[in-house]
């Protein structure tokens, strides 16, 4: 790598600086954010939008189990596209990339803010979509805590994965289309796990937990390995 | 006009004993195949200031982002205070102030804001607030600074950026054209901040031949193409001789 990997008490320097940069930088995105309001409405609207067109375009009134959880999720995972496709943009335009290389920190500080960053975005998402779909698909309301668990890890696997490839894919011309490209397949298996995890939550005839551990095992096993992965190869990915 | 035979390649030792800021031996630097800086060596020490210069597409600024460790060598030894790059570029990034073409702010963000993240990035805690204070009061940022960058002008936000290069006071400064886009009131205002210094070493692009060379201890005129034309002092380059390098335009 081009930034070098430091031992001993510089490693614990850099490391010590690379949280403040991680707190900074997240705030920073979320205070854009905040004022711009660029992704999360976008996602929200799309999402909602969806559901409408389900429940009116469609005619479906009601669902469950299966059909249910795959709405949802495959809902969630095209909403969350659109941010992740903005997550480096004033990066790569306002030279963020450049001002954060030339400060003493880990690319991972950059790397972590993003990711922690897309899941408040998801968690917004889903704070607004969700209701909106108990209320236009479902009878019952008891498995929303449970879905809501699912999807809370389903969403760091979906940032772990979204900021690696829109980090590889930032200075590429070809971005709007290298992220779904590369990042759909490699999702494949979140989309699985959380699916088969919400379907029995989402049944007609109410929650059923049983079977669902080894998805949630699965997605925990995903998130962890691209957790892993992001913190290996960020600090390579932020260099020249 | 000196014939361009008269500004052949030329290295002198420098006569400073302050420890070596920038070291450079044999430094290629290609984009694919064309090559931008063509076995550049130069060396420059604690204090001196070093002006480069040159034509359109002589490797100026591509050997500014080499010395911040943005861009990677393809071949050669570089060594910024003390740290040779890339290897130990971290130990190098924090002490460096670069102050390239983009201002390398936010404009979704104000200018305390950004000065603010800076400030964090860098790891300055207690004393930023002071610091940023000090910093927009010199270059009369003070009552603005809290307004969107988007809504400044491009003097403005040079202004800023100049606070955000100088804000961790760096040890080594590196400044792209500085004055671009500054009016001469605003380019006296940040003279003083960004000039010569006993405790910082610069090295500056600049067009300005005559301010160029009044300013450096050592001179590297770059042919367009990134070949060295001249290294050595300044006093060993005539203005005459360096307008040669760009073409012969007087």
């Amino acid at each position: 790598m081009s930034g070098g990997r430091d031992r001993g008490p510089d490693r614990g320097r850099r490391r010590g600086h690379s949280l403040h940069a991680f707190r900074a930088i997240l705030a920073k995105d979320l205070r854009v954010e905040l004022r711009t309001l660029q992704s999360v409405p976008a996602m929200a609207l799309f999402g909602v939008t969806t559901f409408v067109l389900f429940r009116y375009g469609l005619d479906r009134t009601k669902l469950s189990g299966g059909l249910a959880a795959g709405v949802l999720l495959a809902t969630v995972l095209f909403a969350a596209i659109l941010a992740i496709n903005r997550l480096f943009v004033a990066e790569r335009d306002e030279g963020g990339f450049d001002a954060i290389r030339l400060a003493p920190v880990d690319g991972t500080a950059l790397g972590g803010a993003k990711a922690a960053a897309l899941i408040v975005y998801l968690v917004v998402l889903e704070a607004i979509t969700l209701p909106v779909f108990a209320l236009f698909f479902l009878d019952s309301w008891a498995g929303l805590a449970p879905v809501a668990g699912v999807l809370a890890l389903a969403d760091v696997g979906l940032a772990a994965t979204g900021v690696l490839v829109s980090a590889i894919a930032a200075n590429s011309r070809a971005r709007d289309l290298l992220v779904p490209l590369v990042l759909l397949p490699l999702l494949i298996p979140v989309m699985i796990a959380a699916a088969n995890a919400a379907e029995p939550l989402l049944a007609a005839q109410g929650p059923a937990y049983g079977g669902i551990g080894k998805w949630v095992g699965v997605l925990a096993l995903y998130d962890m390995t691209f957790i892993a992965v992001g913190f290996a190869v960020y600090d390579f990915l932020l260099e020249d | 006009m000196p014939e361009l035979a008269s500004v052949q390649r030329k290295i002198e030792p420098t006569t400073s004993t302050a420890p070596l800021a920038v070291s450079v031996r044999g430094l290629w630097r290609e984009f694919g195949e064309v090559p931008a800086l063509r076995d550049v060596a130069l060396t420059l020490h604690g204090g001196e200031t070093l002006s480069v210069l040159g034509p359109n597409g002589a490797g100026k600024t591509t050997l500014l982002r080499v010395l911040a460790s943005l861009l990677r060598p393809t071949a050669g030894e570089v060594s910024v205070l003390g740290c040779p790059l890339p290897r130990e570029s971290w130990r190098a990034r924090g002490r460096i102030g670069y102050l390239g073409h983009e201002p390398l702010l936010y404009r979704d963000l104000s200018g305390a804001e950004n000065l603010r993240f800076a400030a964090q990035l860098h790891g300055l805690q207690g004393d930023a607030t002071g610091r940023i204070a000090e910093l927009l009061d010199l270059v009369r940022m003070s009552r603005r600074a809290d307004e969107l960058v988007r809504n400044l002008s491009a003097g403005m936000v040079q202004r800023l950026a100049v606070c955000r290069a100088l804000l961790h006071q760096p040890e080594l400064l590196l400044l792209d054209e500085p004055r671009s886009h500054l009016d001469p009131e605003a380019a006296a205002l940040v003279e003083p901040l960004i000039g010569p210094s006993p405790e910082r070493a610069r090295v500056l692009v600049t067009h300005e031949i005559d301010a160029g060379l009044a300013d450096a201890d050592r001179v590297l005129a770059l042919r367009a193409g990134g070949a060295v034309a001249y290294e050595g002092l300044a006093s060993g380059l005539s203005a005459g001789d360096a307008r040669a390098i760009y073409g012969g335009a007087p």
